[in-house]
């Protein structure tokens, strides 16, 4: 009866750069349909500056982003899933949109939901699980601690929201700062995962989102000499080569992509896939 | 450099006005020593190879180096006797050996060794100031000095008191040494530190650097009565402090190590660490010098194996 | 007086160089079907030995061993045989080690007494520290069950010819895969003794494989299809290379490359053993060093003090025939690097630095570079920027902690840093800042099989020691 009374608010699916929802530079943008093929919303497309503008972001947010505690990204990262609980409906229904049944989507937006917490209390085990004290043989202490790579570019895959849950938070529960391509075809709810993480204590900048066609976007990222890493996760099977071998040009850490079962457990591979081991020796004497 | 810089240690005070305050500050400003790489850079300077005509030269350079010491309870005018006989001539079956520096002894004995060494050009050392530990009061200690300068001692071995200096009281070490140096006149003061005692390099080169400020022409590791006495890095650390306060003041002082050096390859690690740390200046009697008993009969042997191509065995060589 | 040493040359009698070596493949000793080429001593340019060149068909014999070995033997044996072998080698090592050090410095032109005192001595201990890792991975954490990799083929630099063969071939084979190596050409010579090891040590035949040859050899290795990992040292140009070459193939890649470590000295060093970890870290094995502290940034409230200290240490060095075990410094490994080194200190002199080197008398023959330092040196100079991969210091300035992180990192590379400082809060906040995979506090150029090494940025990826270094080589 109110959807008679009442015209419904559309939302304008924007970019997610430096805490910022601007559109493309470019003022293009693409149209969303559903499942059906109906209608849904016009995406912003983004263009090679957009990408360069989200590096910048990134780049810029990442050495604060990296010296926060570990308790307190844990805190955000939880924060993270506490925003997505309350929008449980909004993401269900855009997922619905995008083609799945009411159960399934509900129970994708559960997982995710969960994934974002079981991430969450990474923050502060990762430097114990993958550091370690180690037994030189000489007068010397010598640990090795993890570290974050830096800026990490990440080609999302088509699973609109466990996926990307999937592969962001690993990326950023260490300290990384983050430059997604969401999924093409379905990139809504990546926008409206922006929405909660701009309102989830997350500085501007860890995270920026950027939807359009992949195949324009990604060999941007794959090439910029200022993004240390990339996650191929959503590139094409054909696009692979030709992406690494961008990446090849600052020798970025590359993780390929590999068939993979979303709501799985998940692992520590794609948290440690962005960590620098970092050695320190120190002599022991008075 | 932390607080005042090497290069003020010209310019400070004479010894009379340094102030406890002051000293402090400048003993505690001095860079740091990293145990691990003092240790290591002994240990690597220790695996010089020195073979042929460079072993000989070495061999006769530590024996001329030598401070022949006898400080027992039980030594006696015979002994000290037979030991000055011994370090005016070394080998009596090769009259090119140089004889040693000085021959070191207690200060009642001093007189005794000033006798038997007369006109050779070897010195004799006293130990004085209470050795070895330094416990005594300043008056006795001085009295000690005194007499062994009265009895012919050219060179006096003092202690610094190591309890004074790990309480933090260097203006009492200070003032000691400065006393002392009076009380010696024209004989040279060398200033031991125990450095076994002083546990850390950091304490050894506040001390060096204390020492030289108040005028020691020496300084020297250890009474041989404690453990560990002297070692290569400790002497690197002085050898360190005595090229700096030369290139800071431009006075050079000596440097002993003293007690544990047994054998020829010993003393040439220790001449190869002057040579490669305070450098050649450093390499002569008037300025290096191996506190020791038994080495010389080692320098003797070794020094034989190289003129005859035989190895030798210590019956070969007077023990006295 | 001065106290000359006199020459005290190590016995070159005890190795024995035969005329010719081949390829190792299969657990034999083969031709190699590509034009042999020679290997000489750089110090006297003296010819040692004529060696096998591997082409593309050896290379694919060498894979085909590797494949057979790791199907049938290595892979299925079980760890605590495969630990038995590796502790087999170790002791082999240590057995043959004057032989190993001799053969390697008239190879490479390194000081005896590094050959002796260094890398010997961690060539054995890589291999013990991992044959103990071969039965105990499954509490690596890295899951319950790592399974190995497959065919590893690894390729080498010349700058530690028998130390970097171990850093590959300890962890590969204890993680169960089989290796087909390449080292550099200029200096195989101990690869080929540590193939004969392996044959003293009954290991199966095929589980190492060594393949001498320049370049085209390297790329046909790391190209082959045949190969499950590739593992390469070396320069940071060639690393891209290979990493462009493994897209889009299933082969898992690490890196261990270029550097340009700034070694940072704070005006509350103990000062006397920061010369000391300068000396080391730049002087060391000619500054053929990936890690080398090739960039001085010092505290400008001290560098004058540190500076002087400096010159007269450098003035100590001795430097000549790398035979002789007081020789601090060798001959640089060949020519064309020799001429790279010239090139860059003619570049540092041009754009402006104050160039300085002690007197120094070098050899005739043979390729040598006196120990050289920079003043006056900018960021934007070619020396501050540029690996020069020789005896070659280059000293910059900084006024505040965080001025010496921004130029410390101010570089595409990030393989290592040195910090001096007594102060220890001090230590950790650089530490933690210095964008390196390892940082060397109040010391340099530190290295042990139990603790990882590797880069950060351009200087590659992926660790070699340690815990971590084995998951290089597991399926994980």
């Amino acid at each position: 009866m109110s959807e008679r009374a009442r015209l419904g608010v559309r939302k304008t699916y924007k970019l997610f750069i430096g805490g910022a929802f601007p559109r493309s530079e470019s003022g293009r943008s693409y149209v969303v349909n559903d499942a059906k093929g109906r209608f849904l919303a016009n995406a912003s497309r983004a263009s090679r500056k957009d990408v360069r503008d989200a590096v910048a972001a990134a780049r810029k947010a990442s050495g604060g982003w990296a010296a926060r505690t570990p308790y307190n990204r844990g805190q955000i990262l939880y924060r993270v899933a506490e925003m997505l609980e309350g929008r449980r409906a909004q993401f269900a229904d855009e997922l619905r949109a995008a083609g799945a049944g009411k159960n399934a989507a509900a129970s994708e937006v559960d997982e995710a939901i969960d994934r974002w917490v079981w991430y969450a209390g990474w923050a502060d085990k990762l430097g114990a699980v993958a550091g370690s004290a180690n037994p030189v043989s000489g007068p010397f202490f010598n640990f090795s601690t993890p570290e974050p790579t830096g800026v990490v570019g990440i080609v999302a895959p088509d699973s609109p929201l466990l996926g990307l849950v999937s592969v962001v938070a690993p990326a950023i529960v260490s300290g990384n700062a983050a430059v997604v391509v969401a999924s093409e075809p379905a990139p809504l709810p990546a926008v409206t995962l922006a929405e909660v993480l701009a309102t989830s204590d997350l500085p501007g900048g860890v995270v920026n989102l950027l939807t359009g066609r992949r195949g324009e976007l990604a060999p941007w990222l794959a090439s910029h000499m200022d993004v240390d890493a990339i996650d191929l996760a959503g590139a094409s099977p054909d696009a692979v080569r030709e992406l690494e071998e961008a990446a090849a040009g600052n020798l970025k850490r590359v993780l390929r992509p590999s068939r993979q079962d979303w709501s799985a457990e998940p692992g520590t591979a794609r948290m440690t896939a962005f960590l620098e081991t970092k050695t320190v020796w120190h002599p022991v004497g008075v | 450099m932390r607080g005042p810089r090497l290069g003020d240690a010209g310019v400070v005070a004479t010894e009379t006005r340094t102030s406890a305050g002051e000293l402090r500050a400048f003993l505690h400003g001095l860079p740091g020593v990293d145990q691990v790489g003092a240790d290591e850079r002994a240990a690597r300077l220790a695996t010089r190879s020195i073979k042929t005509s460079a072993k000989a030269e070495a061999i006769d350079l530590a024996i001329s180096m030598v401070d022949l010491t006898t400080l027992e309870g039980a030594d006696t005018p015979g002994k000290v006797r037979a030991l000055c006989a011994k370090g005016v001539r070394p080998d009596p079956a090769d009259p090119g050996v140089p004889k040693v520096a000085a021959i070191c002894v207690y200060p009642d004995l001093a007189g005794v060794a000033a006798e038997a060494v007369r006109g050779t050009g070897v010195g004799v050392a006293s130990v004085a100031t209470a050795f070895p530990s330094g416990r005594a009061p300043l008056e006795a200690k001085l009295a000690d000095t005194r007499a062994a300068v009265a009895a012919g001692a050219t060179e006096i071995d003092m202690v610094i008191d190591r309890g004074a200096f790990l309480a933090g009281d260097y203006l009492k070490v200070h003032e000691e040494i400065v006393a002392t140096r009076q009380a010696c006149g024209d004989a040279h003061l060398k200033v031991i530190f125990e450095t076994g005692e002083l546990a850390t390099y950091d304490n050894v080169r506040r001390a060096s650097w204390l020492a030289m400020r108040a005028g020691a022409d020496f300084i020297k590791t250890s009474t041989g009565k404690v453990a560990p006495a002297a070692t290569l890095p400790v002497t690197l650390v002085m050898l360190e402090a005595v090229r700096d306060f030369r290139d800071a003041t431009g006075r050079q002082v000596g440097v002993k190590p003293a007690g544990g050096i047994r054998t020829t390859k010993d003393a040439i690690r220790y001449l190869v660490l002057v040579n490669e740390t305070a450098g050649p200046d450093w390499l002569t009697p008037r300025w290096f010098r191996l506190g020791a008993s038994s080495l010389l009969n080692d320098l003797l042997m070794q020094r034989r194996k190289l003129a005859t191509g035989v190895y030798s065995g210590p019956d070969h060589f007077t023990k006295d | 007086m001065a106290f000359e040493y006199a020459p005290a040359p190590e016995s070159r009698d005890i190795v024995d160089i035969r005329p010719s070596y081949g390829l190792f493949v299969g657990g034999e000793f083969t031709g190699g079907r590509g034009e042999p080429f020679k290997s000489v001593n750089p110090a006297n340019e003296e010819t040692l030995a004529e060696i096998a060149r591997a082409d593309a068909a050896d290379v694919d014999r060498a894979v085909a061993a590797a494949r057979a070995a790791y199907d049938r033997v290595w892979g299925p044996m079980p760890g605590r045989e495969r630990a038995k072998y590796l502790y087999r080698i170790a002791r082999l090592v240590q057995e043959r080690a004057r032989e190993l050090a001799v053969l390697e410095s008239i190879d490479n032109g390194k000081p005896i007494r590094e050959s002796r005192d260094v890398d010997v001595p961690l060539v054995a201990a890589h291999f013990f520290y991992h044959a103990g890792w071969a039965d105990k991975l499954p509490y690596a954490g890295f899951g319950p069950d790592p399974r190995p990799v497959g065919v590893a083929g690894q390729v080498i630099p010349w700058n530690f010819p028998l130390l970097m063969l171990a850093w590959k071939i300890a962890p590969a084979l204890a993680c169960g895969n089989t290796v087909v190596l390449k080292p550099a050409e200029t200096t195989p010579l101990t690869a080929l003794a540590f193939a004969e090891i392996c044959q003293q040590a009954d290991l199966p035949p095929g589980v190492v494989n060594i393949v001498t040859g320049a370049g085209e050899t390297g790329r046909a290795l790391v190209e082959h299809d045949g190969v499950d990992k590739v593992a390469f040292t070396g320069s940071t140009e060639v690393g891209k290379l290979i990493a462009r070459a493994a897209a889009g193939t299933r082969k898992r890649l690490t890196l261990e490359l270029g550097g340009k470590a700034a070694n940072v000295v704070f005006d509350d060093a103990p000062l006397d053993q920061a010369v000391e970890g300068v000396v080391n870290g730049i002087f060391f094995n000619q500054g053929h060093v990936c890690c080398a502290g090739s960039r001085l940034l010092v505290q400008e409230s001290v560098a004058d003090a540190l500076l002087e200290r400096l010159k007269a240490r450098m003035a100590t060095l001795r430097v000549g025939d790398p035979l002789d075990k007081n020789t601090d410094v060798g001959a640089i490994n060949s020519a064309a690097q020799l001429d790279k080194i010239r090139m860059l200190s003619e570049a540092g002199e041009a754009e402006g630095a104050g160039r300085w080197s002690p007197p120094c008398e070098l050899p005739q023959r043979g390729f040598w570079f006196a120990p050289t330092l920079f003043t006056g040196v900018a960021q934007s100079h070619r020396i501050a920027r540029e690996e020069i991969f020789g005896p070659v210091l280059s000293v910059l300035t900084f006024r505040t902690p965080a001025e010496a992180v921004e130029k410390a990192n101010n570089t595409p590379y990030g393989l290592s840093a040195g910090v001096w400082t007594e102060k220890g809060s001090r230590v950790l906040w650089m530490a933690e800042r210095l964008r390196a995979g390892v940082v060397w506090a109040n010391t340099f150029n530190k290295f042990d099989p139990a603790s990882p090494f590797g880069g950060y940025k351009e200087s590659g990826f992926g660790r070699e020691g340690g815990r971590h270094g084995l998951e290089a080589y597991l399926n994980v």
